[in-house]
């Protein structure tokens, strides 16, 4: 370390900018199936090496293999990757709608599809998961309604939420999906809160935590590891670190952190860090998490390891910050052309096949968008009443609020 | 009837609320095995358990998440700040996530919760033991508020917070914890023994929130106030020989706006009494609706009298705390004008 008279700032930077060549070469890939599968009750500190390394199922090839393949079926492989394909089909259109000024705002799961779709098959009817704004593949492998989806980006007159919310902020608690907030993080401790009270109530449900790379900056993200580390809750604790945060490079929340995962093991969590753009193993990794939750054995972190193919949202352009080219270059690829690959190796799947679904899937997302406009987009057709902006700010209306709505006219 | 300081009653009432409910849980910092810095969840723990009354780490956000993920999942939650001066790391979650919780899921999710938070000056608690924060979350839609001035208003009232399906902050005057406390800091304290608002029923009842009560009656000016200010305005009134009507709103949000218009069309003056700072405090919410309702029956401005707009001091207590003379001088003045 060089000496110096005076002190300096260091302000972490990415490798690379707009007009750079795209470079990766700081990511660490180890081999498909080389990293261990522990016990389901291990202790954190005797898996300390899981929180730097990357458990990966699908090989270059596209074979599973390893410790940590086998944990679904063939045909709920086949159904994993059909909702992948749906909410990159959702995506497109809901893009499409935004330009077209049917709603106001939208953000893309572009890469990430693999981590929510797969992580939902690890829960069970009753568990409930607290998502940030980017896992709607929670809802399409949970297997809510896209119309209902689409209402809400809508804000029509069939919004599950009366338009209160702006599009993408869903609210399924039929589906075990949190409201979510546009405040970032605060869904992190609720979520210990909720596996707290399964807890207390010695109930059998588990909960999910959602946050991404840039908001495990948070303070909340630090109150959720405090919580779920001294109460031991039943709480998955996930980290999806798809590199962004809008323009702000991953190093800038990570600092001199190896990883993210490395995080929960200063509090004593069991940490792991998954391949998140293999459907495979962000679904086997979810399992021994949500396993080990459900038998006490208390929360787990998950570092999800994928990037942000997309725009942060419809008001983005990355391309004033990274490279254009650069999701090509991320070593992990791409989720949905992985899991093609590996049914297509097994025999499961083909060419064919894939144009068909991609073909039926349209088809659903389209005929989806007609009866959801139908209903109104946000400067068409039907509209919440403007009487439903004064409901449920309590369960009974106070008499201010009553005089506003009188007042309103409404 | 048994006698019951503030903290007894306030005890009491979760004591109460935990025997009737077993969804009712509460934990904080030094809540559990101590039972309060104050003593008020006191033998809770040792009576329900660990897993119904327990201690928490010092992460006011963190206590406050818990609270809202807890009461998603079913429970009642009801949590403890150990200084209101020390909500502001929990300021988002009550703000953006327990108040909108129910509006923003169209009710698919509620937050009934209860946020405990000892407030307000006259203990020579300096800067940070001192705050009136509640224009703080009287600003705030979808929150309830509520101050009481006496153990059989605590209780009552914190049973109904509890009992409410929407989150209520409480904040509990701590210079009223242990007897009332008028203003008159050169006297000896007195317990609240003797008072009649002591005598607090063993078992379960409410003081239903939004509903004031005029502890004075009077016909020269009306006095709308609330927590320790209560007992200040009281001895004022009798110290100046003003015949003051005095209007404890005991829930500021949602107030009771009829209790506070009834008094003053029948008196034609108003003062509002805070300890909290004057500029934006909730005592400029009260002074406006008193002359968008009131105007006509108006016999002079509406006055305001509240902690000067600084930091609260340590050694400046009593310069700062607006006691029964500043506040008898002000009703001497209104009455003159």
């Amino acid at each position: 370390m060089p000496m110096n008279d005076r002190l300096s700032l260091h302000v972490p930077e990415p490798e690379v900018r707009p007009g750079d060549k795209p470079d990766f070469s700081r990511v660490e890939i180890p081999e498909a199936g080389s990293v261990r599968r522990p016990p389901e009750d291990a202790e954190a500190e005797s898996m300390r090496d899981l929180a730097y390394s990357i458990i990966r199922v699908m090989n270059r090839d596209g074979e599973a293999v390893g410790p940590w393949a086998g944990s679904l079926s063939d045909d709920e492989i086949i159904e994993g990757l059909r909702h992948m394909m749906t909410l990159r089909a959702f995506d497109q259109r809901m893009l499409m709608a935004q330009r077209q000024g049917k709603t106001s705002f939208y953000m893309q799961h572009l890469g990430e599809e693999a981590i929510s779709c797969a992580f939902q098959k690890a829960l069970k009817p009753g568990d409930m998961n607290f998502p940030t704004y980017r896992q709607a593949g929670l809802l399409i492998a949970g297997g809510y309604p896209m119309v209902d989806m689409m209402n809400q980006i809508y804000s029509n007159d069939a919004d599950p939420l009366k338009g209160r919310q702006l599009p993408v902020l869903y609210s399924a608690r039929s589906h075990g999906f949190f409201s979510v907030s546009g405040n970032l993080g605060t869904q992190y401790i609720q979520a210990v809160g909720w596996a707290m009270a399964s807890a207390i109530r010695q109930g059998t449900e588990i909960s999910a935590a959602w946050i991404g790379d840039g908001s495990t900056a948070a303070s909340d993200f630090h109150a959720a590891l405090v919580f779920a580390s001294t109460y031991r809750a039943p709480v998955i604790l996930n980290i999806v670190n798809n590199q962004w945060a809008i323009s702000t490079f991953q190093g800038i929340a990570r600092g001199g952190s190896g990883t993210f995962a490395a995080r929960g093991l200063g509090f004593g969590i069991p940490a792991l860090r998954v391949d998140g753009n293999d459907y495979l193993a962000v679904h086997a990794v979810s399992q021994w998490a949500a396993n080990r939750a459900r038998r006490n054995g208390g929360p787990t972190l998950i570092e999800h390891v994928t990037y942000r193919a997309g725009a942060h949202s419809t008001s983005d352009d990355p391309s004033a910050y990274r490279p254009k080219e650069e999701s090509n270059a991320w070593p992990l690829g791409d989720p949905v052309l992985r899991l093609k690959n590996h049914l297509t190796l097994r025999g499961l799947w083909s060419e064919e096949r894939h144009r068909q679904a991609e073909a039926e899937i349209r088809a659903e997302v389209i005929a989806a968008q007609k009866e959801a406009e139908r209903h109104g987009t946000l400067h068409a057709g039907g509209k919440p009443s403007a009487r439903d902006m004064f409901e449920d700010v309590y369960a009974e209306m106070p008499a201010h609020l009553k005089r506003q709505r009188q007042q309103a006219g409404v | 009837m048994p006698r019951m300081t503030m903290i007894e009653a306030i005890r009491s009432a979760m004591d109460v609320s935990m025997e009737r409910d077993d969804r009712v849980v509460v934990f904080g910092e030094d809540v559990g095995y101590f039972g309060g810095v104050f003593r008020c969840t006191q033998g809770l723990q040792q009576k329900y358990g660990r897993t119904r009354c327990f201690d928490a780490p010092i992460s006011e956000s963190g206590i406050v998440g818990a609270a809202i993920g807890m009461a998603a999942y079913g429970l009642k939650p009801c949590v403890e700040i150990q200084f209101a001066d020390y909500m502001y790391p929990a300021y988002d979650q009550l703000t953006q996530e327990a108040a909108r919780m129910r509006y923003r899921s169209n009710h698919q999710f509620t937050c009934p919760m209860v946020v405990r938070m000892p407030t307000g000056g006259g203990i020579f608690g300096g800067q940070t033991h001192s705050q009136s924060p509640e224009a703080l979350f009287t600003h705030v839609c979808g929150l309830k508020v509520v101050v009481p001035s006496t153990p059989y208003d605590a209780k009552g009232l914190l049973i109904a917070s509890i009992e409410d399906p929407d989150p209520v902050i409480f904040l509990e005057p701590k210079r009223l914890y242990n007897g009332p406390f008028d203003g008159h800091h050169d006297r000896p304290v007195t317990p609240w023994a003797g008072h009649p608002a002591a005598d607090v029923p063993e078992g379960h009842f409410v003081v239903p929130l939004g509903e004031a009560a005029t502890v004075r009656e009077g016909s020269a000016v009306t006095i709308v106030t609330y927590g320790t200010m209560v007992h200040v305005a009281a001895a004022a009134a009798e110290e100046t020989g003003i015949d003051a009507e005095i209007i404890d709103l005991r829930t500021l949000l949602p107030l009771d706006l009829e209790a506070i218009t009834r008094s003053v069309r029948k008196t034609g003056r108003c003062m509002v009494l805070h300890e909290a700072t004057l500029t934006s405090g909730f005592g400029g919410e009260l002074a406006a609706l008193v002359q968008e309702h009131c105007f006509y029956n108006l016999e002079g401005p509406v006055v305001r009298v509240a902690g000067w707009d600084t930091p609260y001091p340590h050694a400046q207590e009593w310069d700062y705390f607006p006691g029964p003379a500043r506040v008898g001088q002000a009703l001497k003045d209104m009455m003159e004008a």
